[in-house]
């Protein structure tokens, strides 16, 4: 809880909801006849309209990217280094929009809202959602703002495939595309670190086929070590030598198989912390979407002629321990975009931070973040043609 | 302009309009923001400095971090009009090999690079008996990035062993301009040289 809100922050926000009537058509073939989508705006919506700038979150991430929602909130918005005042997203600047995603868990229609066909609440029945569907739905909610053209679409990960994939989706309605450490689709190797989280939940007894809703129970455990498992993924082998090394809670071995290192007690906070607030079937879909994500399949599983389509300047970044999404997979999607012809910039930045180091205060990161966006601001919108 | 180094003056001219341009080493990417208002060149700067990246992108400069010494394999054959290194020849692992792969993704390259036949250079081994420092190579022999010294004779021998066509070329002084008197000996007058080469 701040005690006083920083002068860098956007301070206290309230998330709006959005009614949608409009029957939407997914990737699968099924249709969402009606659906919310919660989400946040900071900063203010210029004259003509021209200085909005849409975040796509990852994975766990919402709609409350910045702020705070009251004085009693423990922490900010999940990606409160990047955005607010006189930070690389500059909320004096830009209009900022977050939202949560279709099947999220956070205010967004999910599995656990209710469906209006059976007045039950939709569970494991509610359709597996792909990428182009959020940013279809995306897309719905900038014409309810009015927003015809985002100055910029921004994502970190699963977001950074937003990003992409609204740059061939509505290749005019978005000037700049910001991927950060992303990838042009999963590898086998993300795929089964995915599949393992899923079975995890999946064969936890109090998970009832995602029924666990309508049983009264949480399959807590399946969704801890989902979690621990994908936490792990995201940091890298320094980092968590840094951070915890063998450091023991008790400074000494206790022959016992509770957690006595303090690597596995974090592990098991997080986890803990992670499956009380998270929707075990909303981690499901989310991590079937990303495993869905390959957009070059359309376009004979070439991503430069997938890419050529786009319109928008790029700036993609990759960290050097990052081994969920590591820089080669950056790099795959530069050197389709170089040889499409687009307006590309590239920065592989150093860090200890694995995956994890797109949401941290890494300097030379946000000194590249701000630098481009400045440029967004300059030479977009503010006027400047020097 | 007038604030353009006169070496990146001289590269312009033999730049075409509307063309495709790589340039190695491409620091802030002052010639690619040059090229770009003048000549309307579309192109991207490979860079490994972090500073000049970030400043690379405040001037809206296409910059891709990439070590040149890691080789240029993700740029496809003969994809970019002309490829242009200044200034870096001189500090990579294999000049042979990068000079190879300037003409195997450019149609030309334009390369320039410190003259260590350069007079000064020639009397400081010579009466100094150490190895030269000037303000074109401030180095110490055991700091220096500059691994790989050549003459412009020494540079002429590798083109023409490598079948290389050079179509241009010019020298300048430690101040990048040029002077009519260096075109007098040009081997030994020449601080800074300048050369535009192809493979057709």
């Amino acid at each position: 809880m701040p005690d006083v809100i920083p002068n860098d922050s956007v301070g206290l926000v309230t998330p709006q909801i959005q009614h949608f009537d409009e029957p939407l058509t997914l990737r699968s073939g099924r249709v969402l006849e009606k659906y919310d989508l919660i989400y946040e705006t900071y900063g203010e919506l210029n004259a003509d309209r021209s200085n909005a700038v849409l975040i796509c979150h990852a994975l766990s991430g919402d709609h409350h990217a910045a702020g705070y929602h009251s004085m009693d909130d423990k922490k900010p918005g999940w990606w409160e280094t990047c955005i607010g005042p006189g930070k690389p997203i500059d909320t004096n600047r830009f209009f900022v929009v977050s939202l949560n995603n279709l099947g999220g868990c956070a205010g967004s229609t999910g599995p656990t809202s209710t469906n209006p066909e059976t007045g039950k609440p939709y569970g494991p029945e509610f359709p597996i959602v792909a990428v182009r569907d959020w940013v279809n739905s995306q897309a719905r909610l900038a014409d309810v703002l009015g927003i015809d053209v985002w100055a910029a679409v921004i994502g970190g990960s699963l977001g950074g495939m937003q990003v992409l994939r609204w740059s061939i989706q509505f290749p005019e309605r978005l000037k700049h595309a910001v991927v950060i450490a992303s990838a042009p689709k999963l590898s086998a190797q993300n795929i089964a670190f995915n599949e393992v989280a899923r079975q995890a939940i999946a064969k936890d007894p109090d998970f009832h086929d995602g029924w666990y809703q309508e049983k009264n129970t949480l399959p807590k455990a399946g969704l801890m070590q989902a979690r621990m498992l994908g936490h792990l993924t995201y940091l890298s082998d320094d980092a968590m030598r840094q951070k915890f090394g063998r450091e023991l809670r008790e400074g000494k071995l206790n022959y016992s198989f509770a957690p006595e290192f303090q690597v596995e007690s974090y592990l098991h906070y997080q986890g803990e912390k992670f499956s009380t607030r998270f929707d075990a079937n909303t981690y499901m879909l989310m991590t079937k979407a990303l495993d869905y994500f390959d957009p070059a399949r359309d376009h004979d599983n070439d991503l430069r002629k997938c890419l050529s389509q786009a319109q928008c300047r790029f700036l993609v970044m990759s960290f050097t321990t990052d081994w969920r999404f590591a820089p080669a997979r950056s790099e795959e999607i530069v050197n389709a975009l170089i040889h499409a012809d687009k307006e590309v910039s590239y920065a592989c930045i150093e860090s200890d931070n694995g995956h994890d180091a797109f949401l941290l205060p890494i300097p030379r990161y946000l000194d590249i973040f701000q630098a481009y966006m400045d440029g967004v601001a300059e030479r977009s919108f503010e006027g400047a043609t020097a | 302009m007038s604030e353009l180094r006169q070496d990146l003056a001289i590269i312009q001219k033999w730049v075409r309009p509307n063309s495709e341009i790589l340039d190695l080493g491409c620091g802030q990417g002052e010639l690619l923001s040059y090229l770009k208002r003048e000549k309307n060149v579309h192109g991207y700067g490979l860079e490994i400095n972090p500073e000049k990246i970030t400043a690379c992108i405040r001037n809206g400069v296409n910059v891709i971090e990439q070590n040149l010494d890691n080789g240029l394999g993700n740029f496809e054959d003969q994809s970019i009009d002309t490829v242009i290194m200044t200034q870096a020849l001189q500090a990579v692992k294999r000049p042979d090999e990068l000079l190879d792969e300037m003409l195997r993704i450019g149609k030309e390259a334009i390369v320039t690079f410190p003259n260590f036949g350069y007079w000064k250079t020639r009397f400081y081994l010579l009466l100094k008996g150490r190895m030269p420092m000037s303000d074109t190579l401030p180095y110490n022999w055991y700091d220096t990035p500059n691994i790989h010294m050549c003459t412009f004779r020494d540079f002429e021998i590798l083109c023409h062993e490598k079948g290389i066509r050079i179509l241009n070329k010019t020298v300048v002084d430690d101040q990048h301009r040029e002077h009519w008197s260096i075109g007098l000996w040009p081997a030994m007058l020449g601080e800074i040289a300048v050369y535009h080469i192809t493979r057709k």
